[in-house]
């Protein structure tokens, strides 16, 4: 049996991953699945940014800070005087006279909104495979987000008791 | 970290294996085939043998390589824990072969074996490593110094080393990687492996590249993505802590951020 190197298809380990199998013209590397965006010579490096870092940090702080907010939220609207039954629109407009509700309910609005709009581009950046749909899926987010954190912030602001 | 021992009622050759004796059982191992140049899906397939429940998984397969099936492909280099070649899925863990014994993971049941998540599965249970090794080149694994070389060696204190000492276990096995569920939906994330010999560095005195290492795993793709599973740190057949060590360089951070 020849032993010429010339017969030996060589395969360095240093070679570019393709991203379809080894690469090495073999047709049954169609079958070979390969995961969702793997790490490449080619990937790029470094957004030399600290909003991932920040992003995680506000997660943790915006955390606390709701536990305390939205529990208290509910302990009044569900179970204090009477509970649900007494809310209505002089309730909600005897609130929202005070400055201290007011600033409440926006800090509770603009945080909740924030929160769960981050922890849904995690996932979206964790599920979406293709950097299309990320981007759609993620505008159409950021798009909701905004408009529902300046509606409530208008409602807030420009809330009239004697409509 | 130790495999789980059955708790179900016990067969009799199980009792002589606690008790040294040598019984040999039958033992089946549930192998997840997959060849592309024969057929486009992966299928199971179950082998019997008639094994002592005191030997290693690897050895199982050894078994059925050389005596049932010579076309059964897994990577194995020294059986003793050390290289990291042998880890896969045994029955829904990744663990290396080479350190579960049969008696650890319920013989009883088939044993299902498969290859590690995560990664592309080129044959059987032989994945590609290449985006796994590509990460940990990502975090420069090698010491980074200014200034002139010392005519000595470069000394450090006890506690200094004490600092990073579980993360110099690590083996490379990619046990840690390819448990890791943000890992397996998006490849590009470090991997707790790649993090952990990244940490390995920046708490060494010794080292002057740590800026340069956070820097890296400040990125979209860096530590921020962990979510803290432990599915890492369960996962390590060194008993390193994962998880935590992800953690530390977090916090290192934040604290050098601030």
């Amino acid at each position: 049996m020849s032993t010429d190197i010339n017969d030996v298809e060589l395969v360095s380990s240093s070679q570019a991953h393709t991203g379809r199998g080894l690469g090495t013209g073999n047709p049954a590397d169609q079958f070979v699945i390969q995961p969702p965006r793997t790490r490449t010579t080619k990937t790029p490096r470094r957004t030399r940014t600290n909003f991932e870092m920040l992003a995680w940090l506000f997660m943790r702080l915006s955390g606390v800070v709701l536990v305390v907010l939205i529990l208290g939220h509910l302990i009044i609207m569900l179970t204090l005087d009477g509970g649900v039954s007494r809310i209505n629109f002089a309730f909600v407009a005897g609130r929202w006279a005070s400055p201290f509700w007011q600033g409440w309910d926006l800090l509770m609005l603009w945080l909740a909104m924030l929160h769960g709009a981050n922890g849904m581009r995690t996932v979206i950046n964790d599920y979406a495979e293709k950097d299309s749909t990320r981007l759609w899926l993620k505008t159409l987010m950021g798009v909701a987000t905004v408009f529902t954190v300046l509606l409530g912030t208008l409602v807030i602001f420009t809330f009239d008791p004697n409509i | 970290m130790s495999a789980p021992t059955i708790d179900a009622p016990h067969s009799a050759a199980l009792d002589a294996a606690e008790s040294g004796a040598v019984q040999l059982i039958t033992v089946t191992l549930r192998i997840r085939r997959f060849n592309p140049e024969e057929h486009p899906d992966p299928v199971w397939v179950d082998y019997q043998l008639l094994m002592d429940p005191k030997e290693r998984v690897l050895d199982a397969l050894n078994k059925v390589k050389w005596e049932q099936d010579g076309t059964l492909t897994y990577r194995r280099s020294c059986a003793h824990g050390i290289c990291g070649s042998d880890a896969m899925r045994i029955n829904g863990r990744n663990r290396l072969a080479c350190k579960t014994l049969i008696k650890d993971v319920n013989p009883e049941q088939p044993i299902t074996i498969e290859a590690i998540k995560g990664l592309a599965v080129l044959k059987d249970l032989v994945v590609d490593m290449d985006p796994f090794f590509q990460a940990y080149k990502d975090v420069m694994p090698f010491l980074i110094t200014n200034g002139n070389e010392p005519t000595r060696e470069r000394l450090q204190s006890a506690e200094d080393r004490e600092r990073f000492d579980d993360t110099t276990k690590c083996i490379l096995c990619a046990a840690c990687t390819s448990s890791c569920p943000v890992f397996w939906n998006d490849g590009q994330y470090f991997g707790p492996a790649a993090i952990v010999n990244a940490h390995r560095f920046i708490f060494d005195s010794r080292d002057e590249g740590a800026e340069q290492r956070l820097e890296i795993l400040n990125d979209r793709e860096g530590v921020w993505r962990c979510r803290t599973t432990f599915n890492c740190s369960e996962a390590c057949p060194r008993g390193i802590e994962v998880t935590k060590a992800i953690q530390e360089v977090k916090r290192a951070l934040v604290t050098r951020r601030f």
